[in-house]
């Protein structure tokens, strides 16, 4: 194979070290193409990855129901009459649409968003209380910083238990006092502290300030009944959140005796839609990213093309030499091409290991830093091998030009007198 | 060795054609040593380029030891001149940037001699030149007479037919040309076949036969008594 003779490498390291400054400066275009493709690649990979890390725990296919006052008339009932739903509704939904995948019903302590007095040792804390089946945590996944999260035992022997946020910890504890274990009272009845989690900064459905007790807890402690304030769902991975969304209206504004025209009547949020948002986001800007990369890395080749084509004028005298001792135009070619191909190939690893050292650098100074949508700026194996290909494709079709500029070369006007 | 008949050549220059060569008519003998003579104009250089298959001519014939030399596309031109000719320029032509070794080695690079047998070879003729110390050096760390004898020994590294030398003193003062003309003549006294292109009769004189051109046509063609270029160096 002629790939591995070393002559030709040794032929074509010689030419392009004969003049290292001239070589150095070619290859600079492309280095700096590569830099910026790189980067641009890998914050657009970084902000993906930062919204990603955002919504961790997050079911991207869920939303949320919950009930209002009605806005129409409808069957006899005046317009405005507050809707309530019951436990009853969740089972009727998980059974009649399949789609489902999690229900997690919930009710909390006073009106919606209402806050309660939490008490310890004289400390208090105005918290959000909520009744939760310990399912909830599979479509909002609680960072916990201490302890556990509710779970099915708390469930069915209905424990007081309850899983507080940290800022109520912080209202209701000294700093690095032990909480687990410890009772807060709400309405008059004492719970057992059993985790911590830190609320999720940028998606905050919950509160800043909350306190979970399990469903039946709730039920049995503040006397609930079978009442329910709304629900968690996530559907199946292959279906459209918004088609089972209005299947469920449909199913609730009937069994309500609701217009089926009323908006208002049940409220609902879509959390696919925000995903999908974000995620048509940052794919359009990994796209711009690449097409801005590619033709700077265009850029960046044609410079080389332009430097080889004056190297072979340059070179005139010594291609004509190489002809008359019998070099072929194949060979004067082929060691054109792999001038650019060696030149651009180099420079891109070069540019390519600069880059990468940016990216790095960046990655430690904003380390887990959540405020910063940016996480993880890395470009992926296929996009690095994409770039690569598309870069030696490139230098090939654009080394062709000074290659076939030297072999219009005649050995016999290259060597003429002057 | 070569046999040429009735070749013709004419360049066009806008609109009026040059007739430069009209009808040359000459063989060369196997180990002949022949001085291409005729001053600027008569053709000679375009002569040598034909004979070298740098350039083509219009009509003729041409015989290189027993191959009809015609129809040449660039490819097979390159392999007969890497197989059948060597040449000498009168600027030397070595590649600035490679050892006098290397530029030697070069056609048997495009010969496809492995490596080590390139090197062995290249120190071999450098030997014979009389450099062979000065294997590593650059072109620029040599002398004119120094240059023209490394372009030699590269022209006799692929072992060819016939040496071509395109007036080889040209670049040289008088006594080096005198020290290159003694080498040319002791490759020559080892059977090689060479032709030189010069306008200079001293040089002519150190040949076995000089064919003089004019205006195309060779006018003279006689063998010479040698003068041997020893005697002055």
């Amino acid at each position: 194979m002629w790939i591995f003779d070393r002559d030709l490498w040794s032929e074509i390291f010689a030419t392009l070290g004969k003049n290292l400054f001239r070589t150095f400066l070619t290859m600079l275009g492309v280095i700096i193409a590569m830099i910026i493709l790189v980067l641009l690649l890998g914050g657009a990979n970084g902000m993906s990855n930062g919204f990603q890390k955002i919504f961790a725990g997050t079911a991207s296919n869920s939303l949320f129901v919950w009930s209002q006052s009605t806005s129409e008339p409808y069957k006899g009932f005046e317009r405005g009459r507050r809707i309530q739903f019951k436990l009853e509704d969740a089972t009727i939904l998980k059974e009649q649409i399949p789609e489902i995948e999690v229900l997690a019903p919930r009710i909390e302590l006073g009106s919606h968003r209402g806050v309660v007095t939490v008490y310890r040792n004289g400390l208090t804390s105005g918290s959000a209380v909520y009744g939760d089946y310990p399912n909830v945590d599979e479509i909002m996944k609680k960072k916990l910083v201490e302890g556990r999260f509710l779970n099915e035992n708390d469930m069915t022997e209905s424990k007081k238990v309850c899983v507080i946020g940290e800022e109520t910890y912080k209202l209701l504890f000294e700093k690095g006092e032990n909480a687990i274990g410890e009772d807060v009272r709400i309405n008059g009845v004492f719970f057992n502290i059993v985790g911590i989690y830190k609320p999720n900064q940028n998606i905050n459905i919950d509160g800043e300030n909350s306190v979970y007790i399990p469903f039946s807890t709730f039920q049995k402690a503040f006397g609930s009944g079978d009442r329910m304030g709304w629900m968690a769902i996530s559907v199946q991975s292959d279906t459209k959140v918004p088609v089972v969304e209005s299947q469920i209206k449909r199913l609730l504004k009937n069994k309500y005796d609701i217009n089926p025209t009323d908006e208002r009547a049940i409220g609902s949020f879509d959390m696919s839609e925000v995903f999908n948002n974000v995620s048509a986001f940052t794919g359009v800007l990994q796209g711009v990213s690449f097409f801005v990369g590619i033709l700077t890395l265009l850029a960046g080749v044609i410079a080389i093309s332009n430097i080889l084509l004056i190297t072979v004028k340059e070179r005139t005298k010594e291609i004509g030499i190489r002809r008359a001792l019998g070099a072929t135009p194949k060979v004067v070619k082929r060691q054109i091409v792999l001038e650019s191909i060696v030149i651009t190939v180099f420079a891109g690893f070069v540019g390519f290991a600069i880059a990468i050292g940016f990216l790095a650098i960046a990655n430690n100074m904003i380390g887990e830093n959540s405020d910063v949508p940016f996480y993880n700026l890395m470009i992926s194996i296929p996009q690095f091998l994409g770039s690569f290909v598309l870069m030696v494709g490139l230098s090939v079709l654009i080394g062709l030009i000074p290659a076939n500029r030297a072999i219009r070369i005649k050995p016999i006007d290259a060597l003429r007198e002057e | 060795m070569i046999q040429i008949k009735d070749l013709h050549k004419s360049y066009k220059m806008g609109k009026n054609s040059l007739h430069v060569l009209k009808g040359i008519n000459f063989n060369v003998e196997e180990g002949e040593l022949v001085a291409i003579m005729g001053s600027s104009g008569s053709g000679k250089s375009t002569l040598l380029n034909i004979l070298g298959m740098l350039d083509s001519s219009d009509s003729g014939e041409y015989i290189l030891d027993n191959v009809p030399i015609k129809d040449l596309n660039e490819t097979k031109a390159a392999r007969y001149r890497n197989k059948f000719l060597g040449f000498v320029f009168q600027s030397f032509n070595l590649i600035n940037y490679k050892s006098a070794a290397e530029n030697v080695a070069l056609p048997l690079y495009y010969q496809k001699v492995p490596r080590k047998e390139r090197q062995e070879k290249a120190l071999k003729y450098l030997e014979q030149v009389g450099l062979k110390e000065w294997a590593g050096h650059l072109p620029s760390e040599l002398s004119g007479g120094q240059k023209q004898r490394v372009a030699i020994a590269r022209a006799l590294a692929a072992e060819p037919k016939v040496l071509l030398a395109d007036e080889p003193t040209g670049a040289l003062d008088s006594k080096t040309s005198y020290e290159v003309m003694d080498l040319i003549q002791k490759i020559n006294d080892a059977g090689n076949t060479i032709l030189i292109v010069t306008h200079e009769p001293d040089i002519a004189d150190m040949c076995k036969r000089i064919v003089h051109l004019k205006d195309g046509v060779i006018i003279e063609d006689k063998k010479i008594e040698q003068v041997r270029a020893e005697q002055y160096v």
